[in-house]
């Protein structure tokens, strides 16, 4: 115990560089901010402090494209999660984060602690969770070890929502090679808060007390590069855990105590934030600089799981459900006996001091003392190089690739069995998608909807990331990612307002990985502005490489729209027999980064065609108003696949068929030209909606009692009975997952 | 301070998913010399023995919390005892 | 009738019954903590689904030793009616009200999904409302469901008509002749895996649960 290395020996055997500070930014901090050398805790915060999971070092440049403010928006990035208004004083809150690496180590419990950590920035916010996501990423289904990560995963998902009564009610799941070695699970949560309980996450008010509510801490997921230094470690070290587990039961005792506090209490209560990355000294020096106050802390008054604790380990462990309070001075006990209540334990750890310095004490001695803005404002900003990848250069010279099919129906048949296509059931299914009972839409559809109990609103959510698009051309994908989302939101009958993200990239240190991030994020800001959804919230997520081979870049957009009358929400399966069907927007030759193309060349290449966004907002505003009026029985999103699985996931689940005839050559019923929806529309509404949307549409054919998918090209034709098609949907990730390889 | 080990299982004609499937994947890993696998829980209790007697002590956590008897049986072992 | 719903530490569908009671059927129900002692003043008592306890242990296990426990019991003896689903099911055989035990579904996962039942018994106050060998969609959200008993208690069971949903299409967790839910042999204890309170409004698109709540307000009327 207590061997910590002296200021001296740190700078003689330059550990920092093993804790992730560079060589400049260690010189930076000791001439230029302290003037002094910083000891062995002081040193473990700036490491932590400034990565790039804390201070955005590296992404912020330019992540400052993103528009982040409209009228609508209350809250945007910077705290737990943005708000955005919703009328009748209420707001929707939301944020999505990634738990890329944790899943990685420990699946389960990465994806499960991927979850709390999600809904406690919700209810951090004074927002009680009312929905949750996900968007996750896998390889293809070929081998144990990918089987065993999506199998722990999704129980982690389940077993974390399921027990705190948060139902899953929408995500995406997709396979690619790319991920094999480094799957991608990020979380969304959602929830709705009146806009007088609305928290920050602040301290401020000298005197008043900080306060630590919820679990103990113990040496959870400490940094993980420290424990590579052998010189630290002494033996017991070894035996130290990495992977934080999470309680699920203790969160929810944690949730309602927080919630009880910030809705009847406010008068108590000064400012409240989640303890995620980094722990303690993440969200403690972040509610100072907020607040622009100093703030001193006794870590030894922190509960403890463990014995020994250094204050190192203190500072930056990340146990699981822990939050940080900002209590008036006075009402400590009030703030006790509250979280009594629900068998919680609330501990004052310090308080907000005059002028800005971090104080920390530990076992008698002061072990930090610096200026709070050292840790969290001056961090060494450092330009990125950006450089084309040579494979985009080649791209611009191909010629477009057209697929030559032999057999419509055949190629229809083995989409529908492609995983990222296929059913997701079998893993849909074992979430509670229901509890709350507000889920008006469900799993499987283009977006989830929650009705807003007491008001005629409901909301509607998804997530999607295409990472194929925004690797063959990350500027027009990055357009393609949120035009998507915006789809799905409006196929669902709802009004989009604001967007969350996860970017999942590669080393940004690659000149070429971050001109991918630069070009994708000029190509999602361009689609934000003119979709008027702004970027409340989000998270960066680099690094993600397997064997030095990157992912592709994966932008995972989380959507939140505005249903006005819940009773108008729009399904995404046919309704009635003798509906006409509309195709909404043109098809054009969009193969590249199809899934027909991966079905055929077993990989994706060539270059995307830029598209004109405005009209296609254009249009999307018009078949939302047809939708608002009602004139709408039904409406599908056309994205993997393209028109023809679309056609037939609209009548899986029904007992109804559909006839249409198609103006086109069969490669183009797979085409995945972006902004694309089918609809159905009964006769009566049919002159109304042709009026209002005009040129944009194309009459394509009808429902049809015949369980059956009629389909009429100029080159070819079928007839496809529902129930074998549906088979083949259901069955086939089923039975990837039972197969012996 | 005795410490005991109380194992927690299924009675015999209980059916035990977990213990199927887990010979499963035992077989598939070619071990066919294993016939049946079931699976149960322990709990490792620390007891004062001035306080109780531990046999009777087990015997009454084991039958008011640990054991549901319309399924499970229990037996114990003492592991240390000072 | 007044109506409690007992709220346990890691109840979740307390919301849930809660509203269908009293948004849906314009019922007076209150939420009862199971720190409270008594249940005076009530005239049928739910224990919701959830992770009570974070379903440590058992699922219902540390639930049943809450204050409120010995007030439910009581409640029970006394002939009145008490309704548990889900966890609530689980804690009502925990604690002795309900015969037999639910284990972990055969297929070891959670499974959340909407499954065809037949009422087969209509002689319990949750009941009368729908027709005997009626078929109805109900939801399902568990990892332990699976009901169990030996056979001589299931034989019992069955002679005294004490099944009351059975699962028609698909038996979903292995449960033992396909057993949703039961009551005990007075018949004012029911008890059922299914979620009757999600089923209460076409808007979420089914209301086959709906009755179970009508038929003990019908009851409360008749009595009271």
């Amino acid at each position: 115990m207590n061997k910590e290395l002296t200021p001296e020996q740190i700078k003689e055997q330059k550990v920092y560089l093993e804790w992730g500070l560079t060589q400049k930014e260690y010189e930076y901090i000791c001439d230029k901010l302290l003037g002094r050398l910083p000891n062995y805790t002081e040193t473990g915060l700036f490491s932590v402090m400034w990565s790039e999971h804390c201070s955005y070092k590296k992404s912020k440049p330019v992540l400052k494209l993103f528009p982040n403010k409209n009228e609508r928006v209350l809250q945007g990035p910077g705290e737990g999660a943005g708000i955005v208004d919703i009328g009748d004083n209420q707001a929707v809150v939301f944020k999505a984060e990634s738990h890329n690496h944790p899943s990685v180590v420990e699946p389960y419990e990465g994806a499960a602690t991927g979850v709390g950590g999600i809904l406690r920035d919700i209810f951090s916010m004074g927002a009680r969770p009312i929905a949750s996501l996900d968007s996750l990423h896998f390889g293809e289904i070929d081998n144990a070890r990918t089987k065993y990560l999506i199998n722990e995963v999704v129980a982690g998902i389940g077993g974390y929502g399921n027990c705190m009564g948060i139902p899953t009610v929408a995500g995406e799941i997709t396979f690619d090679d790319c991920y094999a070695g480094n799957p991608l699970v990020n979380a969304m949560s959602v929830g709705i808060l009146d806009q007088s309980h609305i928290q920050k996450g602040q301290a401020k008010g000298i005197g008043n007390a900080v306060m630590y509510v919820g679990a103990k801490t113990g040496r959870d997921g400490i940094h993980g590069a420290t424990f590579a230094s052998a010189d630290f470690a002494d033996d017991k070290e070894t035996q130290r855990s990495a992977v934080q587990v999470g309680d699920p039961f203790m969160e929810k005792l944690l949730m309602e105590a927080c919630i009880e506090l910030t809705n009847n209490h406010q008068d108590w209560l000064v400012g409240i934030q989640d303890m995620g990355a980094a722990g303690i000294v993440s969200s403690s020096c972040e509610m100072s600089s907020k607040a622009n106050s100093g703030m001193e802390l006794n870590l030894d008054m922190v509960p403890q799981r463990e014995e020994g604790m250094s204050a190192y380990e203190i500072m930056l462990s990340e146990s699981q459900e822990r939050m940080l309070l900002c209590v008036k001075k006075g009402h400590e006990n009030d703030v006790k006996k509250l979280f009594e209540d629900y068998n919680l334990e609330a501990v004052v750890i310090g308080r907000v001091t005059e002028g800005h310095d971090y104080i920390l004490h530990h076992k008698g001695e002061v072990v930090t003392n610096i200026p709070v803005s050292t840790l969290t404002d001056d961090v060494l900003e450092e330009p990125s190089e950006e450089r084309v990848p040579q494979r985009i250069l080649d791209n611009k010279n191909k010629d477009t690739w057209v697929p030559q099919l032999s057999s419509a129906k055949e190629t229809l048949e083995a989409l529908l069995q492609q995983p990222t296509i296929a059913s997701k059931k079998m893993f849909t299914e074992t979430y509670d998608s229901q509890v709350r009972t507000s889920t008006v839409v469900g799993p499987g559809s283009d977006a989830g909807v929650i009705r807003i109990r007491g008001t005629k609103k409901a909301l509607a959510m998804t997530t999607d990331g295409n990472g194929r698009f925004i690797y063959l051309n990350p500027e027009v994908g990055g357009k393609i990612a949120v035009l998507e989302a915006a789809t799905n939101i409006i196929s669902s009958g709802a009004l989009p307002l604001a967007i969350t993200d996860c970017l999942n990239y590669g080393d940004p240190n690659d000149p070429e990985i971050y001109w991918e991030l630069h070009q994708s994020i000029n190509g999602m800001a361009e689609a934000c502005r003119t979709l008027d959804t702004p970027v409340i919230s989000g998270n960066v997520s680099l690094y993600n490489e397997n064997n030095g081979e990157a992912i592709y870049p994966t932008a995972m957009i989380g959507m939140v729209g505005l249903i006005k009358d819940v009773y108008r929400t729009v399904p995404s399966f046919v309704q009635n027999t003798g509906d006409k069907l509309y195709l909404v927007g043109k098809t054009g030759n969009d193969f590249n980064g199809s899934e027909l193309q991966k079905l055929l060349n077993n990989k994706i290449s060539g270059d995307l065609n830029d598209f004109d966004l405005e009209k296609v907002n254009s249009y999307l505003k018009n078949l939302l108003v047809t939708m608002e009026q009602g004139l709408v029985s039904s409406s599908h999103d056309l994205s993997e696949g393209g028109l023809g699985v679309s056609l037939a996931e609209m009548v899986f689940g029904t007992d109804k068929g559909i006839k249409v005839s198609l103006d086109m050559k069969k490669e183009l019923l797979f085409s995945e030209t972006p902004g694309r929806l089918v609809v159905s529309v009964s006769k009566d509404n049919v002159a109304a909606f042709e009026e209002i949307m005009g040129e944009d549409i194309t009459e394509i054919g009808e429902v049809q009692v015949d369980h059956q998918l009629d389909i009429t090209l100029t080159d070819d034709n079928f007839v496809a009975e529902v129930s074998e098609l549906e088979k083949l949907w259901e069955e086939a990730i089923p039975c990837l997952m039972k197969s012996k390889d | 301070m005795t410490k005991v080990r109380i194992f927690v299982t299924y009675k015999q004609s209980v059916f035990d998913p977990q213990g199927e499937t887990i010979t499963e994947a035992v077989h598939s890993l070619g071990h066919n010399e294993v016939k049946e696998i079931k699976v149960g829980k322990f709990f490792d209790v620390t007891i004062d023995s001035r306080e109780k007697e531990v046999g009777e002590s087990v015997k009454e956590i084991s039958e008011q919390l640990l054991v549901n008897f319309n399924l499970e049986t229990y037996r114990y072992e003492i592991m240390e005892e000072d | 009738m007044k109506i409690a719903v007992i709220v346990f530490p890691g109840s979740n569908c307390d919301i849930d019954l809660y509203e269908a009671l009293h948004t849906v059927c314009d019922a007076d129900v209150e939420y009862v903590s199971y720190k409270q002692d008594n249940l005076d003043g009530f005239d049928a008592v739910m224990l919701p689904g959830g992770f009570s306890y974070g379903d440590y242990l058992r699922c219902g296990a540390i639930a049943r030793f809450s204050p409120i426990m010995p007030a439910v019991i009581e409640f029970a003896k006394n002939g009145k009616p008490v309704f548990g689903t889900c966890n609530g099911f689980q804690i009502l055989t925990e604690v002795g009200l309900l015969p037999g035990a639910l284990k972990r579904n055969n297929s070891l996962k959670f499974v959340c999904k909407t499954v065809e039942l037949t009422v087969e018994n209509t002689n319990t106050p949750f009941t009368s409302l729908y027709k005997k060998g009626e078929k109805i969609n109900l939801p399902i959200a568990h990892a332990d469901g699976s009901y169990y008993a030996d056979e001589e208690l299931l034989a019992e069971l069955e002679e005294n008509g004490q099944v009351v949903f059975r699962y028609s299409k698909e038996n979903p967790n292995g449960s033992l002749n396909d057993i949703a839910g039961i009551t005990n042999k007075q018949g004012n204890v029911l008890g059922m895996m299914p979620h009757p309170e999600r089923a209460v409004e076409m808007l979420l698109g089914n209301e086959d649960g709906l009755r179970v709540f009508k038929s003990l307000l019908e009851e409360g009327k008749v009595k009271g």
